[in-house]
């Protein structure tokens, strides 16, 4: 009698463990639209200009808990001119915000290096803005094998 | 979470070179996406803020989303004059700051 009960409390913590994998669907995803949405709420509506900026990031992700991303802008990084505030956006991902970066003359070089999750093969894209007021914009595309937002 | 964040700054550098500095929180980064066994979305608990300052002046700072991956790495640069202390400090979603220092001599 009892070995019937050890078994059956094995085959239910199995269909437990069946259903719990099943039950991490994914979440409605972020849009291309969402994303630019996002960029325009960052420029104030001003066009962005092509270039600038430099994006590092593996062709394909093999893991999308953990993608390593560095940014660099090409900027002088003076007290009149450097580059202010940097956005990180993905395409893919649940939500399109990723990262903000601000910088200072004292940062010396506007680069920043950091390790983000994304979801599913995307674009993701990167606007920088100067202390002139001036945008540019530069985008990159990751192919994802395993996605990293929790399933 | 009472966790030890790595910081790597260099310990003398010459008047007006630009450094690196990379550091490392460890921190879940709980994005408030996934879901526990009974279908609960786990409440999201990210670092949102990093905040890099040279002798209380701003250097780099840093907005974060649950797009960034655990345990929250961050590397960028220092232009630095004169000797000083660096303070880094990371803001966790419930209000929690976690603080760290570290000196440099400039030559």
């Amino acid at each position: 009698m009892q070995q019937i009960s050890r078994r059956a409390a094995l085959a239910l913590g199995a269909a437990g463990a069946t259903l719990s994998v099943i039950g991490w669907g994914r979440d409605a995803q972020a849009t291309p639209d969402a994303a630019k949405a996002e960029i325009a709420k960052f420029t104030g509506g001003k066009a962005a200009t092509e270039g600038k900026i430099s994006i590092e990031l593996p062709e394909i992700a093999e893991n999308g808990n953990t993608v390593p991303l560095a940014i660099s802008v090409d900027a002088p990084m003076t007290a009149d001119d450097h580059v202010t505030d940097v956005l990180v956006v993905a395409e893919g991902n649940p939500n399109p915000g990723v990262a903000t970066f601000h910088f200072t003359p004292l940062s010396g070089k506007a680069d920043a290096s950091t390790r983000i999750r994304l979801a599913t093969t995307q674009n993701i894209v990167v606007t920088a803005k100067t202390s002139k007021g001036a945008f540019y914009t530069a985008s990159k595309l990751v192919k994802v094998t395993i996605g990293g937002c929790g399933g | 979470m009472a966790d030890t964040p790595k910081i790597r700054v260099p310990k003398t550098a010459k008047k007006g070179e630009i450094i690196e500095i990379k550091t490392l929180m460890p921190h879940i980064m709980e994005s408030g996406q996934r879901k526990d066994k009974d279908g609960k979305i786990i409440p999201r608990k990210i670092i949102n803020k990093f905040v890099a300052e040279f002798e209380g002046k701003p250097v780099f700072s840093a907005t974060l989303e649950p797009a960034i991956a655990a345990n929250p790495y961050l590397q960028f640069n220092a232009k630095v004059e004169a000797s000083g202390t660096f303070k880094f400090s990371w803001t966790d979603d419930d209000g929690t700051v976690t603080t760290a220092e570290s000196k440099i001599e400039v030559a």
